[in-house]
């Protein structure tokens, strides 16, 4: 018998197999890089405690970017699983509820104040609480029952409103280095990140996980309509405050740090869902771990492409996605005839 | 034990649509609702699925309300069959009708032998079985709905709500499909089923619950509920009447009225 499902892999499989390849890209983004690094004697050095340059370029440059690209990966794809699985649609991606674009007009309203340039840090957390406000605006329509229909209105408002905002900032801005900056900015970068950067969104991208992966069964129920959903016992509305909360957390936080890399959450789902059987609630872990592995390899791309200055990783991102995107739309198509 | 719905009031959107019913669902039996299109039988079956709040009266579960069970019990002890039969994505058939074990999963646990066993025992009983590794983008209608009862059975509930199960399926699987719910009830489980097809609902249900514009207009053994002045008032139809191997039934003949346009 044929089934479309057949390429399924069990997730006893299939998930050791992607946190692997996500730790041997880890591995490869430690070990290149600008400078020649001798890995052996850094790590060495690094373990013994040694004050060494190559020590130093592997605890400060390396291993942050690294880190922050496995992070900010696994947060954008297991976001977009989410927020997919949510809107019950392969085309949500994590920002479709205008978490990415507040906290980037956050980091730019931090920007913009000059905060960041007399504030350790004030990026980040200017994009965190730019999440945060969208957030409030969010579970204020949750608060009042508001349903998946009009969260999805919701986003659009908030995007348009944070996109306006932030081109009024370049609009104003008050030096074309300045508005250059700024657009550098949003295009995303791990580049110069530092482990401060690792541990303010850690904890943060943590609890969004948990509280992400903790919606794995409802999720799985919502393929069969909100109304069945609610019938084998999910609360929906303690279901959508989750996965945004988790959302936030996770999104914002990397938005925050590394400025928006997109298409990530769009096509990494859409990418393993085939090998999860389809079924949204095993998808959130196995995307995560393949957003990882795609901001890696993004990211080393970056780094090895003879191309200078560095390409932006939100460009690679959406030069490698746009294409796959292309493919859904024809595939989707090709199912509706 | 049984479900218990007294002077049960709901509006939708500011219209008034159910206005005072009483319903009851007793195990073994196997409960026909039945009424004209936008009578209010399924906002009647949200109602007793605890998927609506009424606004007034209330709904008992073996003599507690819902709040008092929890959401987790009240799922495990009603199966709910929506009307419409679509799945987001493109599951396979054997694991749409696993959703059906969700209630009795433990959190972050997977599924067991038995699971399973309920699976295949569900998936038989419903004729999927031979599709168990298709998805529904590849089946009919009426296999869909037979998937989506196979998955609303795979819940092992006390009481089956099944709104319209019959619609799309051909006459051997509306049939098969009834038979298998009077199976189910003589297990001892409790059923209410929407039906349109009054031969159908006056056949092989026990009792038959007539919804007329948002109230209760009569309840009882099928013969008395679907007499000739109800038929006239509430559906607009004359109706057959016959007996064959000893079985009575009632065959919707004429409309009353030439039109039928105003409500």
């Amino acid at each position: 018998m044929r089934s479309r499902t057949g390429v399924e892999i069990r997730p006893a499989l299939l998930l050791p197999v992607l946190g692997l390849a996500m730790l041997a890209m880890s591995g490869a983004s430690l070990a290149v890089g600008y400078a020649q690094l001798p890995l052996g004697r850094a790590l060495a050095d690094a373990v013994s405690g040694q004050v060494s340059l190559p020590a130093l370029v592997l605890l400060e440059l390396r291993l942050p970017r690294a880190m922050l690209g496995a992070l900010v990966g696994f947060s954008l794809g297991m976001a977009g699983a989410a927020m997919q699985g949510l809107m019950r649609n392969p085309l949500a991606e994590p920002g479709v509820v205008g978490i990415s674009s507040a906290a980037a007009l956050g980091a730019v309203a931090a920007f913009y104040s000059g905060l960041s340039a007399t504030v350790a840090l004030a990026l980040p957390l200017g994009g965190i609480a730019g999440a945060l406000l969208a957030t409030l605006v969010l579970f204020i329509l949750l608060g009042r029952g508001a349903s998946t229909t009009t969260l999805i209105l919701a986003g659009v408002a908030l995007n348009s409103f944070a996109g306006a905002a932030t081109a009024l900032a370049l609009n104003l801005a008050p030096n074309p280095y300045a508005a250059l900056e700024i657009v550098f900015w949003l295009m995303g970068s791990l580049a110069d990140r530092s482990m401060s950067h690792v541990w303010l969104v850690l904890p943060l991208m943590l609890s969004g996980w948990l509280l992400m992966a903790s919606t794995a069964p409802a999720l799985d129920a919502l393929s069969l309509g909100e109304e069945t959903a609610a019938s084998l016992g999910f609360d929906l509305t303690w279901l959508r405050a989750r996965l945004i909360g988790g959302a936030v957390l996770a999104v914002g936080s990397a938005v925050a740090v590394t400025g928006a890399i997109g298409f990530v959450g769009l096509v990494v789902p859409h990418l393993l869902r085939p090998l999860v059987g389809h079924r949204p609630g095993r998808l959130l872990v196995a995307s995560g771990l393949g957003g990882a592995i795609l901001v890696l390899v993004a990211d080393l791309g970056v780094r090895l492409a003879p191309i200078r200055p560095e390409l932006k990783l939100g460009v690679v991102t959406a030069l490698i996605g746009a294409p796959f995107l292309f493919a859904l739309v024809q595939r989707l198509r090709r199912e509706a005839l | 034990m049984a479900i218990v719905g007294q002077g049960i009031s709901i509006a939708l959107g500011g219209h008034p649509a159910l206005t005072g019913v009483d319903a009851e669902l007793r195990r073994g039996e196997v409960l026909g609702i039945i009424g004209p299109n936008g009578a209010g039988k399924t906002t009647l079956l949200r109602v007793i699925a605890g998927l609506l709040t009424p606004d007034d009266g209330h709904v008992l579960y073996d003599g507690v309300t819902a709040r008092q069970l929890g959401r987790h019990a009240l799922a495990r002890r009603i199966a709910f069959l929506a009307q419409d039969g679509a799945a987001a994505w493109s599951l396979s058939v054997e694991a749409l009708v696993g959703l059906g074990r969700l209630p009795h999963r433990k959190p972050f646990g997977g599924a067991s032998e038995a699971d399973h066993a309920t699976v295949a025992k569900a998936m038989a009983l419903c004729h999927v079985a031979t599709f168990a590794g298709r998805t529904l983008g590849t089946l009919s209608g009426g296999e869909r709905r037979r998937v989506m009862l196979a998955r609303a059975l795979a819940v092992e509930a006390d009481y089956l709500l099944a709104d319209e199960p019959l619609a799309g399926l051909d006459p051997g699987h509306q049939l098969d499909t009834l038979q298998l719910l009077r199976t189910v009830a003589a297990g001892g489980t409790a059923i209410a089923v929407v039906l349109h097809d009054l031969t159908l609902a006056a056949r092989f249900c026990d009792r038959l619950l007539l919804i007329h514009r948002g109230t209760r207009a009569a309840e009882g053994e099928p013969a008395i509920v679907l007499d000739d002045d109800r038929l006239a008032e509430a559906f607009g139809v004359t109706a057959l009447r016959g007996s064959h191997e000893s079985v009575r039934f009632i065959l919707p003949w004429r409309t009353t009225t030439p039109s039928r346009s105003d409500p």
